[in-house]
């Protein structure tokens, strides 16, 4: 044995000696999670934050010796915002990559896709997706978990808190499509029920960029409260126009979530004194400890702190985890049967529960608004209120047809 | 039904929203009509035109610098296309150029991605035209108001360039009869190097224009495209008037169906289309086989 191998030899030993973990947590087969995303199309800001997310869960797992000795292996596909590529890459996924758990899913139409194909394979799913069908009948089963705030719920807490702090005479444009059409419903009932008035309710076709068409009738019906249901780039471009017709000077601009992705990308001005509900904000590391641990360790690896969307899938890779330590498994039923055996956790916003009868997590939430003036490169939105979780806000198990 | 000032604000909305869709088509339209090209990386260039202009207002803090370079910059482009990929394509059916232009697209579009990343860029308007104006029935967008103006000056441009010029005359000569303007001892590929690349410099023109109202992002042209295929198509291929009378019909079906049946706007769009071609197969104002 020559000098030099004699070295690359004991240096190899020690470091097999000082990092046991690591190395048994390579000695197996890795544990892969497939993560279906929409890295390119109008939802691509939110994607590309939600990658980030996981790929901290995974980072800190495999830091932490893997799980169950096993490395840990998240994979990214491009779902395009198309249902049938979703469909197609979850097979794919789950078929040629061999990937166990499948978290990810942002639009709620193509998140119901990705679901098809994860309930045919037994594999279970981790939904991050805003979406009221994922955790009711006929679509949900017992390996589909909802990590994320549905429709009714945030729509619930945002009409009413809109309606009674922001004016009683609505407004609603809309995308034309599930989590859009679905939030629509909620908000009016909500409206009504704080004994509000809805002048009008238009829908438009997800993915338009323009909207002058909509705006004069919505101007000279004059409502108090203007609630924009549009997601992604559309949320931009309707904002912009409704500034140029001169209807922010004259209406309160809410709409059921901000994302903070899309206040970076619009910029602050745009969404100054707009009002909306969120899963989660980094600036409230202040007061949650979990959260702050999360801020600092995408400080560090992406030099941008996490956004709300970016946490859901976060958890969700970090409850695969969780649930898989638990069952001792990695059988989708076992997993699925540990974390509702032991539903409370917190990696991120402070305690959430996984409901047994449908799978669903519940988890605080916020009004926030949009900043006059930014603090920094993301200090975007001033946190106006906290709701705290309640399982009450969320449609019964019974309502779901779970009973 | 609703108020008569709610109508005429619509009726207004619609006519401006018409006079865009113009813009968005006039360059589409151009190439074909004088190249028989179809340019499929029309909404890529109007994209392009759109994140040169953010660049170029980071740099220069001027939205009007950029107003004037960021086209520019995007026709070079065009004339560099046109130079080295689609001069080789001319005599070979229409589908060629179509599926060179549409590999193109998704090039630049990518290449967008790599190099500015996937998320998109903001576009503010200048201060000036920033807010609304009060038009006595409706308040109005400034900034929508500087386009028509824009949109007024090219067309007006375009039809002098076109109908006045000597590079004008042999641009329409070439269209009708090209053997008999090479016989006159006239090169032709220069000629039409210099009308794609004018196409592109419009479409890069409405997509910095665009910005402002709809924000800078790397699928910008996607819709984009097709709303300026339709005004194309319903207007005839390759007709300028057609496009300019397609667009403000267009701009009215969408103003007005927006107003009574929302859910319906963009299949109306699309109805009356499939309408125009049933009765006029080669649109409004097209030439009978210019495709074939």
């Amino acid at each position: 044995m020559d000098r030099r191998s004699f070295l690359a030899t004991t240096a190899a030993g020690a470091a097999a000696l000082s990092f046991p973990a690591i190395l048994r947590a390579q000695s197996k087969d890795p544990l892969r999670i497939g993560c279906p995303l929409p890295l390119t199309g109008p939802f691509a800001a939110l994607a590309a934050d939600m990658q980030r997310g996981a790929q901290l869960a995974e980072e800190q797992l495999n830091a932490a010796g893997g799980v169950m000795g096993r490395k840990v292996e998240v994979l990214f596909r491009d779902d395009q915002l198309k249902p049938a590529v979703g469909a197609q890459r979850t097979k794919e996924l789950i078929e040629n990559d061999k990937a166990q758990f499948i978290v990810g899913g942002l639009a709620a139409h193509v998140q119901m896709a990705i679901n098809e194909q994860t309930k045919k394979s037994k594999v279970l799913y981790i939904s991050t997706s805003q979406s009221d069908e994922i955790s009711a009948k006929p679509d949900t089963s017992p390996i589909t978990f909802h990590e994320a705030l549905n429709p009714t719920i945030t729509c619930r807490v945002m009409g009413k808190w809109a309606a009674e702090n922001l004016g009683k005479k609505w407004w609603i444009v809309y995308a034309d499509y599930a989590w859009g059409k679905q939030c629509n419903m909620v908000l009016q009932e909500a409206l009504q029920k704080a004994g509000g008035t809805l002048l009008g309710a238009t829908p438009y076709p997800l993915g338009s960029a323009e909207f002058s068409a909509h705006l004069p009738k919505i101007q000279a019906a004059k409502p108090d409260v203007f609630m924009n249901v549009a997601p992604g780039a559309d949320n931009i471009a309707l904002h912009k126009q409704v500034i140029s017709f001169g209807m922010k000077k004259t209406m309160k601009m809410a709409q059921p979530l901000l994302w903070i992705s899309y206040l970076k990308e619009g910029g602050a001005e745009l969404y100054q004194d707009v009002h909306g509900a969120i899963n989660w904000y980094w600036e409230l590391q202040d007061s949650i400890p979990s959260a702050k641990k999360f801020v600092d360790a995408s400080m560090k690896k992406f030099n941008v702190p996490p956004g709300d969307y970016g946490a859901y899938s976060y958890s969700g890779v970090l409850e695969v985890a969780r649930g898989v330590e638990l069952a001792k498994s990695t059988d989708a039923e076992a997993v699925a049967s540990a974390l509702r055996k032991s539903p409370a956790y917190d990696h991120f916003k402070g305690k959430q529960w996984w409901r047994a009868c449908d799978n669903k997590s519940f988890q605080d939430l916020w009004i926030v608004k949009g900043r006059d003036k930014a603090k920094g490169d993301w200090g975007l939105m001033d946190v106006v209120t906290k709701v705290g979780a309640n399982e009450e806000y969320d449609r019964t198990c019974k309502e779901k047809g779970l009973a | 039904m609703p108020e008569f000032s709610t109508l005429l604000a619509q009726v207004f909305t619609g006519l401006v929203l018409g006079m865009i869709y113009v813009l968005l088509a006039i360059g589409l339209s151009l190439i074909f009509g004088l190249m028989t090209v179809v340019n499929f990386a029309h909404g890529a260039l109007f994209m392009l035109g759109a994140y040169f202009g953010v660049f170029l207002l980071t740099y220069t803090k001027s939205f009007w610098v950029a107003l004037i370079v960021a086209p520019l910059m995007v026709g070079v482009l065009g004339l560099l296309m046109e130079r080295f990929l689609i001069r080789r394509l001319y005599g070979r059916s229409p589908d060629d150029p179509l599926l060179l232009t549409f590999g193109l697209s998704l090039i630049l579009v990518e290449g967008v991605k790599v190099f500015w990343g996937k998320i998109g860029l903001t576009l503010d308007p200048p201060r000036a035209l920033a807010g609304a104006v009060d038009l006595g029935f409706m308040a109005f967008p400034a900034y929508r108001l500087f386009l028509i103006a824009i949109i007024v000056a090219v067309l007006v441009g375009l039809y002098l360039f076109l109908g006045r010029t000597n590079i004008g005359l042999i641009i329409r000569a070439g269209s009708r009869d090209p053997l008999m303007v090479r016989a006159l001892g006239i090169d032709l590929g220069r000629v039409w190097l210099v009308v794609f690349g004018i196409g592109a410099a419009l479409a890069g023109l409405a997509g910095i224009l665009a910005g402002p109202m709809r924000g800078a992002y790397a699928e910008m042209g996607v819709t984009m495209v097709i709303e300026s295929f339709v005004v194309i198509v319903v207007g005839g291929m390759g007709s300028l008037l057609g496009a300019v009378v397609a667009g403000l019909l267009i701009g009215q079906v969408v103003g007005l169906t927006t107003l009574f049946i929302p859910k319906a706007a963009d299949i109306m769009v699309f109805l009356v289309m499939a309408v125009v071609l049933l009765v006029r197969p080669s649109g409004l104002f097209g030439e009978a086989g210019l495709l074939e």
